[in-house]
């Protein structure tokens, strides 16, 4: 009885379940959580001061440290070089894979599958030091086809998930319509499979770039002495001595995913 | 190439995208196989190897020593004792994933929640905001949780002013908290996106029928949004158990976990077999793990796809 006596006063409450207890607090928690880490680092690259937590004055000369280090430029030119070259060879093997396993036999589907879901599961450092030891067996030197080689590697399953994705949805009717008008498997291929994955293509190699370029641990571990990349860097600027210039090569960074992102969100608006 | 000039040999199949031969995948798959199939295969034969008497790599004399080496130490007299190093080094990755995971579930189910509520247009930017992180390098997102809770940083500068000293930098709650930071986004998404599709109405009905605001979060709310609860789970409790950056940079070598200890068998220590024999015990502790949330997830009927 009491239960159906409070419920008028209650209901309004839940009803609207926008307004739950606690969950508006915790939201803002949690997106204060997220962001005031990367806000402090932008904000600290701006601080004139040698010593990183006290602030002295506005200036941008950590930005100009950054850009005349030559080091900073070697590593930044071996991360793009190899993130280019893994994010093409990663994006055609993908797009080959994901045709090519619409028609695969169970078994050989299933060994496939297993393979490319291998770097998602098994730990980074797991295939990292394997991957060493791959190089070492087989006489790969360690450095930028060493990089390309396992970079393409990782990249090929994040690669792989937007075009599945898009497959699975695309509409057969252009493919029916290509095949009664007589067109044969390669026309079909190339005047309508492909385009029509073209978005899912151009976003699973923007993911698979954001992930070589990101890349630390294999890249640690493969890289060699003389083709540092940027992660590994950073990784050795950060442990030897904490100077500004890490806030600042940081920022840039951000900056630079930012505009990677919305490249792709534009990218993917003038598509649709 | 044959297709092309005699198009009419095959009787016409109805065309779908998969047209295309499935030998197209034969290149991406010998390529895989090289590149992810045979490092595995060479951690799993390494570990049954002999370390080298000088230098890095292996000797090729098959032994068993290196599992044993993870329980057993053998001491300078030649007794052997039960040796807990490791064992401690994998609990303690497993502790700290298991903490990770529940504070992210704790934090992201309000906060999937809130966001599936919102209107779309703010919805859309919040959802933006918690994808962001996905795009800076993990690197960079240790680096700053670093900076926030350095000794000098603000919190640190904050608590100064009330004289009470912080210091947990260099400590394993340090390395915690930076998992909990670098994971979290991986678990609001997954959740999010069950809630989205959540018919709120539901819950409406529910309350109609006289449930109390708990009865409809626990009988209601939270069987709709367990699909993404537990690929939330999988996707930040399976990484934690291999996560290296966190414990490296913030906690300071005091706290290693497994994936710290596989990293210097194969860097300063050069014991490579050894390394290997850790990096097989944490395959199989993924795979154990996969299986269990996958079992989880099939006994209630979810479908969830870690791959």
């Amino acid at each position: 009885m009491s239960a159906v006596k409070t419920t008028p006063s209650k209901r309004g409450k839940l009803v609207n379940l926008r307004n739950f207890p606690g969950f508006t607090s915790t939201s803002w928690l949690v997106m204060f959580f997220l962001y005031i880490p990367l806000v402090y680092v932008v904000f600290y690259s701006f601080n004139s001061s040698r010593i990183g937590s006290i602030w002295k004055s506005f200036s941008i000369k950590w930005y100009g440290k950054v850009l005349e280090n030559t080091d900073i430029q070697r590593a930044l030119k071996n991360s793009l070089q190899v993130g280019f070259a893994a994010t093409l060879l990663s994006t055609v093997l993908a797009v080959m894979a994901a045709l090519g396993l619409l028609r695969m036999q169970r078994a050989g589907k299933a060994v496939a599958m297993a393979l490319i879901g291998a770097p998602l599961i098994i730990a980074e450092i797991v295939l990292a030091v394997g991957t060493l030891g791959l190089f070492i067996a087989v006489g790969i030197p360690l450095g930028k086809v060493g990089l390309i080689v396992a970079h393409t590697a990782f990249c090929i399953p994040f690669a792989l998930l937007p075009i599945r994705a898009r497959l699975s949805q695309l509409d057969m009717a252009p493919f029916e319509a290509a095949s009664d008008l007589g067109a044969n498997e390669r026309q079909i291929l190339r005047r309508i499979t492909l385009p029509l994955l073209s978005p899912a293509i151009v976003a699973g190699a923007l993911l698979a770039f954001a992930i070589s370029i990101d890349d630390f641990i294999t890249s640690f571990f493969v890289a060699g002495p003389g083709s540092t990349t940027l992660p590994v860097y950073i990784f050795g600027m950060i442990r030897s001595t904490v100077t500004p210039e890490v806030n600042a090569i940081s920022t840039l960074l951000l900056l630079f995913s930012g505009i990677v992102l919305l490249g792709s969100y534009l990218i993917q608006r003038k598509r649709r | 190439m044959t297709a092309v000039t005699t198009p009419r040999k095959k009787p016409i199949q109805r065309a779908r995208p998969g047209q295309s031969s499935p030998k197209l995948a034969y290149l991406p798959i010998i390529f895989l196989a090289f590149a992810i199939g045979v490092p595995l295969l060479i951690i799993v034969i390494y570990s049954f190897l002999e370390k080298p008497s000088q230098g890095t790599g292996v000797k090729w004399v098959f032994t068993t020593e290196n599992y044993k080496a993870l329980f057993v130490q053998e001491k300078l007299d030649g007794t052997t004792a039960f040796d807990t190093r490791y064992i401690k080094v994998l609990w303690t990755s497993f502790y700290y994933s298991l903490i990770t995971t529940v504070v992210t579930l704790v934090f992201s189910i309000p906060a999937a929640m809130w966001i599936a509520t919102r209107e779309a247009r703010k919805r859309t930017l919040l959802v933006a905001l918690v994808t962001l992180p996905f795009w800076i390098s993990i690197l960079i997102r240790t680096y700053g949780i670093r900076q926030i809770i350095a000794d000098e940083g603000p919190i640190g500068k904050f608590l100064g002013m009330f004289d009470i000293s912080w210091s947990i930098l260099y400590s394993p709650s340090a390395t915690i908290l930076g998992l909990i930071y670098v994971f979290l986004p991986f678990m609001i998404l997954p959740i999010y996106a069950s809630a989205e599709r959540f018919d709120f109405r539901l819950a409406e009905a529910a309350y109609d029928l006289g449930a109390k605001r708990m009865t409809v979060v626990r009988r209601i709310i939270l069987p709709s949004i367990r699909p993404g609860i537990i690929s939330g789970v999988a996707l930040v409790f399976i990484p934690a158990l291999g996560s290296f950056l966190q414990s490296d940079m913030l906690g300071g070598g005091k706290t290693n976990m497994v994936a710290n200890v596989i990293a210097n068998n194969f860097g300063q220590a050069r014991n490579w077999p050894f390394g290997s024999a850790l990096a097989v015990l944490l395959i199989i502790l993924t795979l154990v793990f996969v299986l269990i949330i996958q079992g989880i997830a099939q006994r209630r009927g979810d479908k969830v796809e870690l791959v």
